[in-house]
């Protein structure tokens, strides 16, 4: 199990501003009347994308609201899933997978990049704040290692020095092009294509 | 190697594009009415000869899954829930299906609704994956817009919603019940089986849970018939299989190739060989993080289905094939490993709990060469401890690969672990009795 706590310095209050109440209510109707405690997850990464990226106290206590449930079934809910960031990871938030297939293709060289370029600890703020970073359990991109998340995006096939590229163009403020930086085309095998040749650059 | 013309996922490297217009001409859509016109028994029977397996990692055979549906529908809705959590170390076919074949999923999961009576079907993708779910969405949107979903879903008369739920980094929501509890916004913890979710599922009602690949393959397999399915491949091990393909081979990639397709085949062929040549092979993950590893000598002949890897010993799992070689230490390989299973347990029952993180200190001591002699032996009886004794199957896909590596790589374990015993036995007595008060008389 994973040790989750939430932040220290807490905002006193939290409510969802009107664009992310419509979000909000359009996910409550996708489940059955009576079964609105199902929308808890979607409604946790609501207020995570409203309030930079984490999950404050007050935010839970107003989703128990919300959703008529008690504040510690969120609360529950909010610690025990991983991506729910309970406090302040920055605008953009890098996850490096370091899970075996990974590993074993130098995922430790994407460690010593973020070390490098944005703090000597992970979960640690950069100086501007802007950014934090993370090791993480298996993204589900194997056959792209050694990759890691930005915010929602995949940059796949990377090394240390493409790491350290799209770090610094994170810490001036741009957005990398997410996608695979060995322009290989998704999850197909370099060079030597030998399935479905009819469509081969189609 | 498999025709170009029986692959299933022609879609797989985006060749094509996964809008509907370039799904319809692939053959997606063309005449679902015709299928479900022949009616439910006609489904489930073509798929019951079609011996398709679940491609979730557990291989249940998927037609009669549909047949423990009750017939009839009570006072309770029927639910259909694809399970697209897919967090398998190795493992990454899904999210292809996801983002370039999402047109087979929705129809896949019309034909499979209609089949368990069931009108409204969740799709859990893990959070990750969000960019990929927003293209499942926009195919959805699309499909709803022409009417292939919703009142009567493309002319069948069947009403059909489709939903997707995100989850939140939890390993553990792969696991069917825990995927229940996490829709019904709770912790994703396993529930006891029986009652299984055939009966009382989602929100208590009887429930049918499905592998996305399961259900993408559903549509082409009725198309073509269950006997052209069940003619590749070999008996009771039947069809096609998207293999993941990662590690230390040249061209890492995801490859659809016929079941008990020889493991040699896939390494070389399709993923450009190991890296420093086929003798550098050290070891092979087969299906996925949780099944045991299997050394070079037997990678030679192995072929890759459900049944010649069970009786190896490991299993074909998920098809995630991690390829491992020489240049690797493999006792950290496999720490490493331990370590995704202790931070993924999910803490409800104390063996796993506990024993994951056990398994993972004691892997890393020997990576580095700090334990004792015995405690080789200790380490393969707190595998013993965990399996079978969890609610849900993580124990044993957290103790199996520690047990793989057990079984195959001992010596290297010894040779470089041989510190003295902390404390000198003076009988033979379990390890888990307290020394010094054995040693005290009347204690």
């Amino acid at each position: 199990m994973s040790l989750r706590r939430p932040a220290k310095d807490q905002p006193e209050n939290f409510e969802f501003n009107s664009s992310s109440l419509e979000a909000a209510n359009t996910i409550v109707s996708k489940y059955p009347k009576g079964k609105q405690q199902s929308a808890v997850m979607a409604l946790l990464y609501i207020a995570q994308r409203q309030n930079n990226n984490w999950i404050p106290l007050a935010a839970m206590k107003y989703i128990a609201k919300f959703l008529d449930m008690p504040y510690i079934k969120v609360y529950e809910v909010a610690t025990f899933y991983t991506m729910y960031n309970l406090s302040p990871v920055g605008k953009y938030f890098i996850q490096v997978c370091t899970t075996t297939p990974c590993m074993i293709r130098g995922a430790n060289h994407l460690v010593e990049a973020c070390k490098e370029k944005i703090s000597e600890n992970e979960c640690e703020l950069s100086n501007d704040k802007s950014c934090s970073w993370m090791e993480v359990e298996c993204l589900g991109a194997c056959v792209n290692a050694p990759m890691m998340q930005i915010n929602d995006d995949y940059y796949e096939d990377l090394d240390k020095d493409k790491t350290l590229k799209i770090l610094e163009k994170i810490l001036k403020g741009e957005t990398p092009k997410p996608g695979s930086y060995r322009g290989r085309v998704n999850n197909e095998p370099e060079n030597n294509r030998k399935t479905l040749m009819d469509y081969k650059n189609a | 190697m498999l025709k170009d013309k029986d692959r299933i996922f022609q879609n797989l490297y985006n060749d094509l594009g996964s809008d509907l217009i370039s799904s319809q001409k692939r053959g997606d859509w063309v005449d679902t009415k015709e299928l479900t016109d022949k009616g439910r028994d006609w489904i489930i029977n073509e798929i019951k000869s079609s011996e398709l397996r679940g491609r979730g990692g557990a291989g249940f055979p998927t037609g009669l899954k549909w047949s423990f549906a009750p017939k009839e529908v009570g006072s309770r809705p029927h639910y259909l829930v694809i399970n697209g959590d897919e967090s398998e170390p190795g493992t990454c076919k899904d999210r292809d299906i996801l983002r370039f074949e999402p047109h087979k999923l929705i129809e896949g999961c019309l034909i499979a609704s209609y089949a368990v009576q069931a009108h409204v079907c969740y799709i859990y993708i893990r959070g990750e994956y969000f960019v990929d779910g927003q293209k499942l969405q926009v195919a959805i949107d699309e499909a709803y817009k022409k009417k292939l979903i919703g009142k009567n879903a493309a002319g069948t008369g069947w009403d059909l919603d489709i939903y997707i739920h995100y989850g939140a980094g939890a390993y553990i929501c792969g696991e069917e019940t825990a995927l229940l509890e996490s829709i019904e916004g709770k912790k994703g913890q396993p529930r006891l089986k029986p009652p299984f979710p055939a009966l009382i599922g989602l929100y208590g009602c009887p429930t049918i849970i499905n592998n996305v690949e399961t259900i993408a393959v559903v549509p082409t397999i009725l198309r073509r018939g269950g006997k052209w399915f069940a003619s590749l491949g070999r008996e009771r091990n039947t069809g096609t299989k998207i293999f993941c393909i990662s590690g230390n081979v040249n061209n890492p990639c995801n490859v659809e190739e016929e079941m008990n397709i020889p493991l040699k085949e896939l390494i070389e062929v399709h993923a450009g060989g190991v890296i420093g040549g086929w003798d550098n092979l050290q070891a092979v993950i087969p299906g996925g993080s949780s099944m045991p590893l299997i050394p070079k000598n037997k990678c030679e002949t192995l072929t890759m289905d459900f049944d010649s890897l069970m009786a190896e010993k490991s299993g074909l799992g998920t098809a995630g094939i991690v390829v491992i070689n020489k240049d690797q230490d493999i006792i950290k390989c496999m720490a490493r490993i331990a370590r995704f299973y202790k931070h993924e347990s999910c803490g409800q029952c104390t063996p796993c709990r506990e024993g994951s993180g056990w398994m993972w200190r004691m892997l890393e001591r020997m990576a580095k060469g700090e334990a004792t002699k015995d405690e080789i032996e200790m380490l393969g009886d707190v595998t013993n401890q965990i399996a079978g004794h969890t609610i849900c199957a993580f124990g044993e896909g957290s103790s199996w690969p520690v047990q793989g590596l057990l079984r195959h790589f001992k010596k290297e374990i010894e040779e470089r672990n041989n510190l003295d015993l902390i404390v000198e036995k003076k009988n033979t007595i379990p390890y888990l009795v307290d020394q010094h008060l054995l040693d005290k008389k009347n204690a």
